[in-house]
């Protein structure tokens, strides 16, 4: 029941979207949040809740479904990125799944990768993983140094990753190398290496601040040998193929930003009427409501463009910077206001046990992951300022020349 | 070079530093896993003479300034674990400082050389499930039987309440009684009808956190501290400690983080440079520097009032209020240098960010900190003359919730808000009668202290062999400014000398520490 302080989402107006909300409500409630506990301890999701998903069409959503996807398009993605964040529940980490490597593999691979990883990654038997970070770069992609090495008919891969979601879990990983090392950005290519490939091995899940039921780990490789049908994409546009769907992946990180403060804020709402202080209840004070009136606001607004840019997406026409500013200006909302809903819980707020301090520990990975918001700003500025300074360069070499023929003319 | 601190205090400074590198911080990230810090370590503290710091050598105390205080609590927050440097703030600053001045004898030869030792860790048991803020709506009960109290009741957010060994607890010993029915109370976790729930928390994993119950609880009355019905008046004297012991500790906690996040961006590349070669991220570091700078020179201000015994609320309540806001600001800032290791359990920045949280919700939550200052600020100010008709008090309407804003909570302020009085006019001459009988019952001041009402004046001489009284208005050592009413409450005990210092009712000029002899003049 839409309130009056609530934007109508047009993106998720069908009655297709509301049937299919309620299916996403009820897997999380059940298959998910009940286990949080248990796989907060062991740093990872059990396998059923994969194959749970799977089995509810909750895999795979814009997959053609001559694969096993569900062949919609892509706001049905998005209102499940909203509702898992909205749950709080960081596993399984279904967006990475379905709405990066699975278009990868959709957009980019052979018939005999479609063929051989989309089934399984749709039932939820196949997890996949991408791997482009590495622990001395991060922001600076291009000095990736993962070398996948010519030999014929297979490559020799050697390096590293770091941060990889789902890594430890996946049995699959699109592997960012470097194929042409003299090639710059152009010299990079995508790999699929399985998990099982001889000379690959994970690092166990690191401990981290929050997400804490999402697995994240090192993944290295020591003379791995694979097979040259395993590139995703054409050779060394593995840079180009990355950049293509970099604004969906932008996308899915302010789309987990406005679900996680809606349900963030759904709970703070519920405890500022329960709890009491000084007689009254919480919500009372007029502190108490002009932070909720604040967080229920930011919300709002920042729907508003995160569904334009879910629609734009839709029409293909969504930009890179576009993207990036959805990506910053949610995520560091997410984290202010998710951070004054919990100043709300007092000392609960600091409490494991209340619902909101996980809120308040995952937040914090999303104005680093997926790009820094660092770099969402330099994306951003490079755009407004790339006509100037290409004349401005222009100008310099043509001045170059000039001096180079006065110079010549003089001799 | 600093003037708060002598060189003594920077020796004892490099010395706990020393002993923390070696002692403590290789082992604090175990500590944090297990979720329990082991006693050795306090064991060892108290062995070296780091612990007691100020309290009185009889108990095994060094007697030492508060600024001793305050490098201790600078050096434990440079450790980058709340969890660890706030079990012995809670022992030494927050529950046992109210044995050491309302206990018994008995009470304190008990307990002091324990925590001073090292031997004992104690709590200090205010919070309730139902009552935080409003500490004035504790329940627990504590019901005479005897020679024994019957305790009933909970208590929440109890640091060191799992491991530790005993809790300053706030009892209702007169339920009926409102703020005036409240009482300290020495439980034992070892007692009969104590139990506890361990917390899990979002930070300082190393300290345990407890729910405590209390089902029939028999303690002996000789563990009340103090008197019956003094225990909110008790706490609230406190509270400045518990704050300005929060401060140090936030403000390096913070100069660590800086720094530490130096060392990276110095080591860090990324796009054929060094990080801390890009423009954003230099600023970036400069604001804070600034602005943790700024806090630092506050903090040393408001501990050298209270060092010299000037009990000073509203500044301890903005250093409080500033300090913790600003260190969750600087770990938020410096966890985003790491970039992804920001987020790693195994780079520091993530136990910071984690364990700075708290900051703004204990001790009193930036709300209610703001509640204070703003009663102060704003509710306190301007008192009328005292010439003016009949009784020179303003009734100020308080307009925060919860009525009359009268006495606040426990963790609120001392300042209230005053009610109209008609106080009878008392002639100078009765004055100067009444501070003549209480000034020949205490040694020589050693000053002149001068009570100005505004017109007319009273002028102790205690340069002489003994206290002398008179109308006269010659220039004092120290000069107090003063309602004849206000004066009149403060002589028949109704006005607290503390209160009505930071609330602007008493105006001090000249020697401060002549002033805070009020106390005992009037006690």
């Amino acid at each position: 029941m839409l309130k009056n302080y609530q934007l109508p989402r047009k993106v998720y107006a069908t009655e297709e979207h509301v049937m299919f909300k309620k299916t996403i409500e009820e897997y999380f409630k059940n298959h998910v949040t009940p286990h949080r506990e248990k796989w907060e301890e062991q740093g990872y999701c059990d396998k059923e809740a994969w194959l749970k998903a799977g089995e509810l069409g909750l895999l795979g959503i814009t997959c053609d479904p001559k694969y096993g996807g569900m062949g919609l398009d892509f706001s049905f993605s998005a209102m499940l990125i909203e509702e898992q964040a909205r749950a709080g529940a960081a596993a399984p980490g279904i967006s990475m799944h379905s709405d990066i490597v699975i278009p990868y593999l959709e957009k980019h691979g052979s018939d005999f990768i479609k063929e051989k990883y989309l089934p399984g990654c749709c039932s939820g038997e196949l997890i996949g993983s991408l791997g482009m970070t590495e622990p001395s770069t991060g922001s600076d992609l291009q000095a990736i140094k993962t070398f996948a090495e010519d030999k014929g008919d297979h490559w020799i891969v050697n390096g590293s990753k770091t941060f990889i979601t789902i890594g430890y879990t996946s049995d699959f990983t699109i592997v960012a190398c470097k194929t042409d090392k003299g090639a710059g950005s152009r010299g990079i290519s995508l790999i699929i290496l399985d998990s099982d490939m001889p000379g690959f091995s994970k690092g166990k899940p690191f401990k981290k601040l929050g997400l804490k039921t999402s697995d994240t780990c090192e993944l290295f490789f020591e003379d791995v040998k694979v097979p040259k049908e395993n590139l995703v994409g054409e050779l060394g546009m593995g840079f180009i193929h990355m950049m293509t769907e970099l604004p969906r992946e932008r996308l899915t990180i302010a789309l987990t930003a406005i679900g996680a403060v809606r349900g963030a804020l759904e709970h703070t709402i519920q405890y500022t009427q329960e709890r009491k202080a000084f007689k009254q209840p919480i919500c009372a004070f007029q502190n108490t409501q002009f932070e909720i009136a604040e967080v229920a606001t930011q919300l709002e607004y920042h729907c508003a463009f995160v569904d334009r840019c879910t629609e734009l997406l839709g029409e293909e026409k969504l930009t890179a910077e576009l993207a990036s500013m959805a990506k910053y200006h949610s995520s560091d909302m997410q984290c202010k206001m998710i951070d004054a809903c919990l100043q709300l819980f007092g000392g609960y707020g600091f409490i494991w046990e209340y619902p909101i301090a996980r809120y308040y520990g995952d937040s914090r990975v999303q104005r680093i992951y997926g790009g820094t918001n660092e770099i969402m700003k330099l994306m951003i500025s490079r755009s407004i300022f790339a006509d100037f300074f290409q004349e401005m360069k222009a100008a310099k070499k043509h001045a170059q020349k000039q001096m180079a023929g006065v110079a010549a003319a003089a001799n | 070079m600093s003037t708060y601190f002598t060189e003594e205090h920077e020796l004892f400074r490099q010395s706990l530093r020393a002993f923390l590198k070696k002692e403590a911080i290789p082992h604090i990230d175990q500590w944090e896993e297990d979720r329990k810090t082991p006693r050795e370590i306090w064991k060892k503290m108290g062995d070296m003479g780091f612990l007691g710091l100020s309290y009185p050598e009889e108990y095994g105390g060094l007697g030492l300034d508060f600024f001793y205080d305050v490098v201790f609590n600078e050096e434990m927050g440079r450790t980058n674990s709340g969890g660890f440097a706030i079990t012995q703030q809670v022992t030494q600053y927050m529950s046992c400082p109210n044995i050491l001045k309302y206990g018994s004898a008995e009470l304190k030869q008990k307990y002091l050389p324990g925590i001073i030792s090292g031997d004992l860790i104690s709590s200090i048991g205010i919070t309730e499930p139902g009552a935080g803020s409003d500490a004035q709506n504790i329940k627990t009960t504590a019901i005479k039987d005897g020679d024994h109290y019957i305790v009933n009741g909970a208590k929440t957010f109890i640091t060191n309440g799992i491991y530790g060994d005993f809790i300053v607890t706030v009892v209702k010993t007169d339920p009926e009684a409102g703020a005036a029915g409240v009482s300290l109370l020495i439980l034992e976790q070892k007692m009969e009808g104590v139990t506890s729930r361990k917390l899990k928390k979002l930070g300082w994993h190393s300290s345990d956190t407890a729910e405590l119950n209390f089902d029939n609880v028999r303690v002996p009355v000789s563990n009340l501290i103090g008197e019956e019905g003094r225990g909110f008046y008790y706490l609230m004297n406190g509270l400045q400690l518990e704050r300005l012991c929060a401060v140090p500790a936030a403000v390096t906690a913070c100069e660590n983080a800086i720094e530490m996040s130096l060392q990276y961006m110095s080591e860090r590349e990324a796009f054929g440079k060094k990080i801390n070669r890009f423009q954003v991220l230099r600023h970036r570091i400069a604001q804070l520097a600034s602005e943790v700078e700024a806090l630092k020179a506050f903090t040393y201000h408001c501990c050298e009032m209270y060092a010299n015994n000037i009990y000073d609320v509203k500044l301890c309540s903005m250093a409080k209020l500033l300090g913790t806001e600003l260190a969750e600001k600087v770990a938020t800032e410096c966890l985003q240098f790491f970039g992804g290791y920001g987020f790693m359990e195994e780079y520091p920045m993530a136990r910071m960010y984690r364990d700075v949280r708290v900051g703004t919700i204990g001790g009193g939550s930036s709300e209610i900190m703001r509640e204070i200052i703003a009663k102060i600020v704003i509710d306190g100010q301007g008192y009328v003359n005292p010439k003016s008709s009949g009784n020179g008090i303003v009734e100020r309407k308080s307009n925060t919730p919860g009525g009359s804003g009268k006495s606040d909570s426990g963790n609120g302020s001392a300042a209230t808000a005053i009610e109209t009085t008609t106080a009878p006019e008392a002639t100078i001459e009765d004055i100067v009668k009444g501070i003549q009988s209480k000034a020949s019952a205490v040694d020589a001041l050693g000053k002149t202290l001068k009570f100005d009402f505004g017109g007319e004046q009273v002028t102790i001489d205690g340069t002489g062999a003994d206290n002398q009284v008179s109308a006269s208005n010659t220039d004092a050592d120290c000069t107090i400014k003063i309602s004849k009413s206000d004066f009149h409450k403060l002589v028949s005990g109704d006005l607290n000398p503390m209160t009505a210092v930071m609330s602007g009712q008493v105006k001090i000029d000249g020697d401060m520490g002549l002033a805070m002899k009020l106390q005992s003049l009037f006690s």
